[in-house]
């Protein structure tokens, strides 16, 4: 008499069929961002103001800080393919810290710095609500795409690939915000973005985002 | 432990047909597995069917390790094959096969654990089944029997179908496509019998 375990197996092994293995996670990770380079490339051609960028980038806190997002969403998009496999340590969540730590350090810095000479009127809200809005909008759509390409690994723990996939689209959104963003940090600024940067983690990392986009069975 | 499962291998190796993956391992369970894992990722059923019979005995004690209630370890066994089934195109042969079964595992026990303290939290065991009710009708010792009776006279009035697919989706909160591999239904099918099993029992059971 086979035991309810036997008689699993044999269905199992009915449905065996051929599976196409993934493919190595870093290989993985670097073909969604050259999907997402190419098209940051079309955007920024298209609707940057080269003039204005140009002047800004010469500030060496704007390139610590492009540096810094460009860095741990790189990072984190890769830390997220690594996680979404079962025998992966959880500690490639610790992969974009690092960068993370540059990106807030070199914004604080700017902020300092331009605070010294606008005392008043750093914590005016001004157009930072556009900046909230454009991290939302390109960072939203970028966290969908990525858990959708995460999805074909059925993470077995989906909650920090989440997280860390939200961090990764969020910070590349950070990152492209540059390049539409026409005046030097502020306080309220960076309090906007890591806000905004939150939000996004926060709605990829809600579990009926997370279920749906990794179609993930969690119990 | 892993020593210990080089002698089921080995008979595994000598009732088994596959000469170019007995010639892979004849020590290491590890790479034994994964060359017949590797061969499962390719459609090889003999392989497939090796691998899944030789992985249960290992699960067991693993999951006595992660300290796993006795009475939850052959429900976590299954689960564990069912997951890994699911992400079966994951396993990568050029890294080790047991740190891979085994966070699995690990992986739906820690789930299970979650899941019976979320229903140990809003469930409680009832001891006061059988109670005196003002309600004469309430009295009966034997209701909660009756039921059962009801319920069982009830499902046998499904399809095999029906009632596989309900016990499967419904039971064993497996998902569509994992009640589909172990039934051998298809997934539309699943959901069609699950669908009418749910009708028919209402059905029956208002009858009653």
């Amino acid at each position: 008499m086979p035991t309810p375990t036997d008689q699993l197996i044999l269905a199992l092994v009915r449905d065996a069929t051929p599976v196409r293995r993934l493919r190595p996670p870093l290989q993985r990770a670097l073909s969604w961002l050259a999907v997402v380079a190419v098209i940051a490339t079309a955007a920024t051609a298209a609707f940057t103001d080269w003039q204005v960028f140009d002047t800004r980038i010469l500030n060496p806190d704007l390139v610590i800080e492009m540096t810094g997002t460009l860095l741990t969403g790189c990072l984190a998009v890769i830390a997220a393919f690594h996680l979404s496999l079962p025998d992966r340590s959880p500690r490639w969540a610790l992969l974009p810290i690092p960068s993370l730590i540059l990106w807030l350090s070199g914004s604080g810095m700017g902020c300092y710095r331009h605070w010294l000479t606008n005392p008043t009127g750093d914590w005016a809200l001004g157009d930072s609500a556009h900046c909230f809005m454009f991290i939302l909008a390109v960072g939203l759509p970028l966290s969908a795409g990525l858990l959708w390409a995460l999805r074909r690994a059925r993470p077995i723990s989906p909650v920090p690939v989440a997280l860390v996939g939200g961090l990764g689209a969020a910070s590349l959104a950070a990152f492209l915000l540059q390049f539409f963003h026409p005046f030097d940090i502020t306080f309220m600024d960076l309090s906007v973005h890591a806000l905004a940067v939150l939000i996004v983690i926060g709605i990829v990392a809600a579990k009926p985002v997370r279920a749906g986009l990794l179609a993930t069975r969690e119990g | 432990m892993l020593r210990s499962f080089a002698a089921a291998e080995q008979r595994l190796r000598m009732q088994g047909s596959r000469s170019e993956i007995d010639g892979v391992a004849d020590n290491e369970p590890d790479q034994l597995w994964s060359a017949l894992m590797a061969a499962a990722q390719d459609g090889d059923a003999i392989a497939y069917h090796r691998l899944l019979t030789a992985l249960p005995p290992f699960l067991r004690i693993l999951l006595r390790q992660r300290h796993v209630s006795p009475e939850r370890i052959e429900d976590i066994t299954q689960d564990t094959l069912l997951t890994l089934h699911r992400v079966r195109h994951t396993y990568d042969p050029g890294r080790p096969f047991i740190p891979w079964l085994a966070a699995i595992a690990t992986r739906r026990a820690i789930d299970a654990r979650r899941r019976n303290a979320r229903i140990a939290a809003w469930e409680a065991p009832s001891s006061d089944m059988i109670e005196t009710f003002i309600d004469p009708e309430s009295n009966k010792e034997t209701d909660a029997r009756d039921h059962q009776d009801e319920l069982t006279r009830a499902m046998a009035g499904l399809t095999g179908k029906q009632r596989e697919a309900l016990e499967l989706v419904k039971l064993r909160e497996m998902s569509v496509a994992e009640a589909a591999a172990v039934s051998g239904q298809t997934p539309g099918a699943i959901k069609v019998n699950t669908h009418r099993a749910i009708r028919a029992l209402r059905a029956l059971l208002q009858r009653e």
